[in-house]
């Protein structure tokens, strides 16, 4: 908090608003937008790295990896994103416990499930009861990315696998002709032209991602939804120094207005990226890049 | 495939040590002023008072951790926090599924709040928070009920006159009242819900019960639990004999 703010009841206008909006109450409000970026910087490529593995595996000649990519890409894209989110976060804490549990207190005899509670001995919860908070804090966000990456791989896979598919044949073909793997023509012909393929379906998915972001509020993460929400409410003056009546509609507004720029921002990155996918490919966005490059004349 | 084991490992067997003594508060941050997030977005109130006491007392190391209303028992129960302090009324619903320690606040009472005093409580549509004793009570009768998930929102409803009148705790809607100018009156009369507010707790947890009992016994005894409640809740509120 700044200096002046110490009397918030003898300021108006802008110094008023100035001290306002520095509350510590504020600052966690800034820090979610933090927490919403990081998880967007991780799920991204995580999720990326789900899809092209689920994408190969769907792909693979041995059978049950084939099955294993198809029934990944089935599942998840079938089962409502909330509903696997509820889920699955519960589920693979819950499994998480219940094998440390196995390990660390072999000697325990009593059951797991009294009743509704989940039970597991003191070592084996994950973190520790006696952790501080933002390593729990940190394992609720960790949970929620790797549920994010899961689900949206799963997309990623079904994009990318459509993409592979869609490198023309005959540059299969040549790749082959000139002597080449399986592996050597999937890395090197195969992975290289499938991006102009990829990217519309991949930019929308980042910007589906973008969008899901709020869902971290039902996982227990404290987003700027949660925040917009508890901020923007009626306050008296008997428990704030700044006492505001219900807010909520500006904070709403606020963060549609982040989300707005946010998105207008990964679509002027993502229409580049498409441009430079497709230099060169035999594809209509490749020639009219080429006849504009034509048109321009020797250099 | 090296980095993945690597986390399981860390996952399954990382960090050994014992002694399992930060107990975790559970609360809404949300219903001032039994709880509520003051302006630094720290747990403040009453309950946050009353825990820190009774931690002091129990010799417990205690730390505060904030939950939605809608999923505070099930995240008690499956262990992400070792206790509910959230100005939860204690209910024989309630405790099929979890544990009570006695109560902190003798049983209080519930009261209607509208924008003049002859709103339409009996036949009107009435805003509750979701999944407390008072929601429950207005399903009851004959009123049509509004559920929100925060106390705010309920507040808000009937300002917006989406909701003729928000019945809820009376200690929670008496600032609310006082600050709103005359806008919001007190509607009808005050009804007696539940046995009083106390510390919810996981059944298997029956010494961890029996210790906030004890340390709650003594500041029963020695007033002191009087004097919180006069502080928080202003002269007419209830108090212990």
């Amino acid at each position: 908090m700044l200096p002046a703010c110490t009397d918030p009841a003898t300021l108006e206008g802008l110094p008023w608003l100035l001290c306002y909006l520095t509350t510590g109450k504020h600052l966690s409000l800034y820090w979610a937008v933090g927490t919403v970026l990081l998880l967007l910087a991780i799920t991204a490529p995580a999720a990326m790295a789900f899809g092209f593995g689920g994408a190969v595996a769907a792909r693979s000649g041995v059978l049950p990896l084939r099955w294993l990519g198809k029934g990944y890409i089935a599942i998840v894209r079938g089962v409502p994103d909330i509903a696997f989110f509820l889920f699955f976060v519960i589920a693979l804490d819950q499994g998480i416990e219940y094998l440390r549990h196995r390990i660390k207190c072999p000697d325990w005899d009593q059951p797991v499930r009294q009743g509704s509670d989940f039970l597991v001995c003191d070592v084996a919860k994950m973190p520790l009861g006696n952790a501080p908070q933002w390593v729990h804090e940190t394992y609720g966000f960790a949970l929620a990315v790797l549920t994010f990456a899961i689900v949206f791989g799963a997309f990623a896979a079904n994009v990318l696998y459509g993409a592979m598919r869609a490198v023309p044949r005959a540059q299969v073909e040549t790749a082959e002709a000139y002597g080449m793997t399986r592996g050597q023509t999937f890395r090197r012909i195969v992975v290289p032209q499938m991006w102009t393929y990829a990217l519309p379906g991949l930019g929308n998915l980042w910007m589906i991602l973008i969008k899901a972001t709020p869902l971290l509020f039902l996982l227990g993460v404290e987003d700027i939804v949660y925040w917009a929400r508890e901020l923007g409410a009626a306050k008296t003056s008997r428990f704030t120094d700044y006492p505001h009546p219900d807010w909520r509609v500006w904070y709403f507004l606020a963060l549609l207005v982040f989300y707005l720029v946010f998105t207008r921002l990964s679509e002027i990155v993502l229409a580049r990226l498409s441009a430079r996918a497709s230099h060169g490919q035999a594809t209509a966005a490749g020639e009219r890049l080429r006849r504009a490059g034509a048109n321009a004349g020797p250099h | 495939m090296r980095a993945i084991a690597i986390a399981v490992v860390l996952a399954l067997g990382g960090n050994a040590a014992l002694a399992q003594d930060t107990i975790r508060m559970g609360t809404e941050g949300a219903y001032p002023p039994y709880n509520f997030l003051n302006d630094a977005g720290e747990v403040d109130g009453f309950e946050r008072e009353l825990g820190d006491e009774l931690c002091v007392r129990a010799e417990l190391t205690c730390e505060w951790v904030t939950n939605d209303w809608d999923s505070i028992i099930p995240n008690l129960t499956s262990g992400n926090f070792d206790t509910i302090i959230a100005g939860m009324s204690i209910t024989d619903e309630r405790d099929e599924v979890i544990d009570f320690t006695q109560n902190y606040i003798p049983p209080a009472a519930s009261a209607y709040v509208g924008m003049s005093e002859d709103a339409d409580i009996e036949n009107g549509v009435v805003a509750a928070q979701a999944g407390t004793i008072q929601a429950a009570h207005v399903a009851e009768s004959g009123a049509m009920l509004l559920e929100y998930a925060t106390f705010d929102e309920t507040v808000a409803a009937v300002r917006s006159g989406e909701a003729d009148a928000v019945f809820a705790d009376r200690d929670a809607l008496v600032p609310t009242v006082e600050e709103s100018a005359g806008e919001l009156a007190f509607v009808g009369d005050e009804v007696q819900l539940g046995d009083g507010i106390g510390m919810g707790l996981r059944e298997s947890d029956t010494e961890l019960r029996e210790t906030f009992d004890a340390a709650i016994e003594t500041m029963k005894a020695d007033g002191s639990l009087n004097d919180l409640i006069v502080k928080w809740f202003g002269e007419d509120a209830d108090i212990y004999e």
